[in-house]
């Protein structure tokens, strides 16, 4: 067959953006193979949002509607899509390559005994065959790779891909995917859920990130930082330098040991441009430097710099940005 | 307590990475242990240091793994195995499936890897691993508490932290920040030389994907220097409001 199965993912009955990414996604690539865009849906109390899933690009909606998958599992989760994968068939198995959707894909390509690849930036369909092009080495290169097994199963770069024309009107049908998951399938127990995020924007799905290196010169420097941040809607994010330095948190590292980013608009500030760091955020749309010295190799990927000190170039990119939006 | 580590070698993360065909070219630069591995390795013998019991590491790569291995062992770690093969370019699929042949015969009450090797990229064989053994599996901790069996793991999600609990034995994949490795000291080095490590020639599985092409991402076009200081701030804005239309 070549139905592409999506797993779109939602957390308390709100879907990711990058989950209607992987369907509008999925919706091209089924198209390409003349199959359909298959959406599944898994959780506890979904099944009334799971007919939005039409509006981006979903032929049709499968759910496994079930107490024990609230809360996503590797164990649980992974089962669910296995055994919807098992009865339909599907080309290529599918999700977004969120923190959750990281787990899911490798394991339910071992349940299926099939070849995966994790966090692709690039999906494409030649003569019937899927092949995907993902970053290695944290960006220095990127490899093709082709499936030798039935079912591909992938996840893709949030932020990477389009949602697409969104058909607000347009519902998919939906339907009870006919799966058992039990109880005792489900090895982990997610006992809570805290937020850290503080409503700041999350740095893998912000459009736009600003980020602090060693030219912060400390932890409370970062206060302009934020106000430009938010200003711009933007989430925060920092070099490997200023979180060895105790100055931000690692869920907030951008690079090769920490977060892989593609924003609209990436806002470098006092980072050197460390071949790591660029690893990590060289395919955002356009990178803006700020730094003291002009031989920093961030200003050969950044397509504007100003050189000089951002301590005073950031507050004042805060306030001439405010006038505009 | 009993723990196995799953490690790999990885090129230095500041390792400049020259294609050759399909793959690149293994010379220009230094191996380390994978960066995430130091942190499964460290909560290992954190537990062992806590409970008692034994850390065993295991790797699958050429023989000269062994130099990253012996690291390992100056941390604390007990015993090593090396699945030594003439393969290149397992793929994430083999490689658990390997690992899992050879973890079926040894005792553990947790397996740690790190959360995924810094050249693949994947983050994908401690989950798939976790799957063939049939355990439960939490990827990518950044806290890691034991009671009796019972491990409470934090794991970050986007904008959230989960909590969540598992009866071991289970299988752990561990993110930067879970804890501060420790630096080797230098008649640990010295008695990590003596300590075990086991090599064993096994066959490779074929792998389930192929990687037809490798290329360099494509290239940025050239930028340009606004100005200097605050004088180029205005201009800066313009561009970015009207040229490159992203505020």
């Amino acid at each position: 067959m070549a139905d592409i199965l999506i797993y779109a993912e939602q957390m308390d009955g709100k879907f990711r953006r990058a989950a209607f990414e992987a369907v509008n996604k999925g919706k091209e690539i089924a198209t390409a193979l003349g199959g359909r865009a298959i959406a599944l849906v898994v959780g506890s109390g979904i099944v009334d949002i799971a007919k939005t899933l039409g509006a981006y690009g979903a032929d049709k909606v499968l759910t496994v509607d079930n107490p024990v998958l609230k809360d996503f599992t590797v164990s649980g989760h992974g089962k669910a899509v296995a055994e919807v994968a098992k009865k339909i068939n599907p080309a290529v198995v599918m999700c977004a390559a969120t923190a959750t959707g990281k787990d899911l894909a490798p394991a339910v390509a071992a349940l299926l005994n099939a070849g995966v690849a994790g966090d692709c930036t690039g999906v494409e369909v030649q003569d019937g065959k899927v092949s995907v092009v993902r970053p290695v080495f944290a960006g220095k290169t990127y490899e093709s790779v082709q499936f030798k097994t039935d079912i591909a199963v992938i996840s893709i770069r949030p932020n990477v891909f389009q949602v697409g024309s969104v058909e607000q009107s347009k519902e998919a049908p939906v339907e009870d995917a006919g799966v058992t998951v039990e109880a005792g399938d489900v090895k982990e127990s997610v006992k809570e859920v805290v937020a850290t995020s503080s409503g700041m924007v999350e740095l893998t799905e912000a459009d736009v990130i600003v980020s602090g290196g060693r030219g912060m010169k400390g932890s409370e420097n970062f206060a302009i930082i934020e106000e430009l941040a938010v200003t711009l809607n933007a989430a925060v994010g920092a070099s490997r330098s200023a979180v060895d330095e105790g100055w931000r948190p690692h869920s907030d590292q951008v690079g090769q040991t920490g977060k892989t980013v593609s924003p609209q608009l990436y806002i470098a500030c006092g980072i050197s441009g460390a071949i790591q760091h660029l690893a990590g955020m060289r395919t955002s749309k356009c990178i803006v430097a700020v730094n003291k010295d002009p031989e920093a190799p961030i200003f050969q990927i950044a397509d504007y710099g100003i050189v000089g000190d951002l301590f005073e170039i950031v507050p004042a990119m805060n306030e001439e940005i405010k006038k505009i939006i | 307590m009993k723990s196995i580590v799953c490690v790999k070698r990885v090129p230095d993360t500041e390792a400049k990475i020259v294609i050759q065909g399909t793959g690149i070219e293994k010379s220009g630069f230094d191996y380390v242990l994978n960066p995430y591995d130091e942190y499964a390795i460290e909560q290992a013998v954190q537990v062992k240091e806590k409970e008692g019991g034994e850390v065993t590491v295991l790797s699958i790569g050429p023989k000269d793994t062994a130099t990253q291995i012996r690291k390992a062992l100056s941390v604390g770690v007990d015993k090593a195995v090396l699945l030594t093969s003439d393969i290149n370019g397992l793929d994430s699929s083999a490689t658990a499936e390997m690992l899992t042949n050879e973890l079926k015969d040894m005792e553990f009450d947790i397996i740690f890897f790190g959360k995924q090797a810094v050249d693949g990229d994947n983050g994908s064989v401690g989950v798939q691993v976790a799957q063939k053994l049939g355990l439960p599996v939490v990827a990518k901790i950044v806290e890691f508490e034991l009671n009796g069996k019972t491990a409470t793991v934090t794991r970050e999600i986007e904008g959230a932290k989960e909590v969540v609990e598992v009866t071991l034995p289970a299988v752990f994949t561990a993110e930067k920040g879970l804890n501060e490795p420790r630096y080797p000291k230098l008649p640990d080095i010295m008695k990590a030389k003596k300590k075990p490590l086991e090599q064993k020639e096994v066959a490779a599985v074929e792998s389930k994907t192929t990687v037809v092409k490798m290329e360099y991402p494509p290239s940025r076009p050239a930028g340009r220097i606004v100005g200097k200081g605050v004088e180029a701030v205005s201009e800066l804005v313009k561009l970015l409001k009207e040229e490159a239309k992203v505020v």
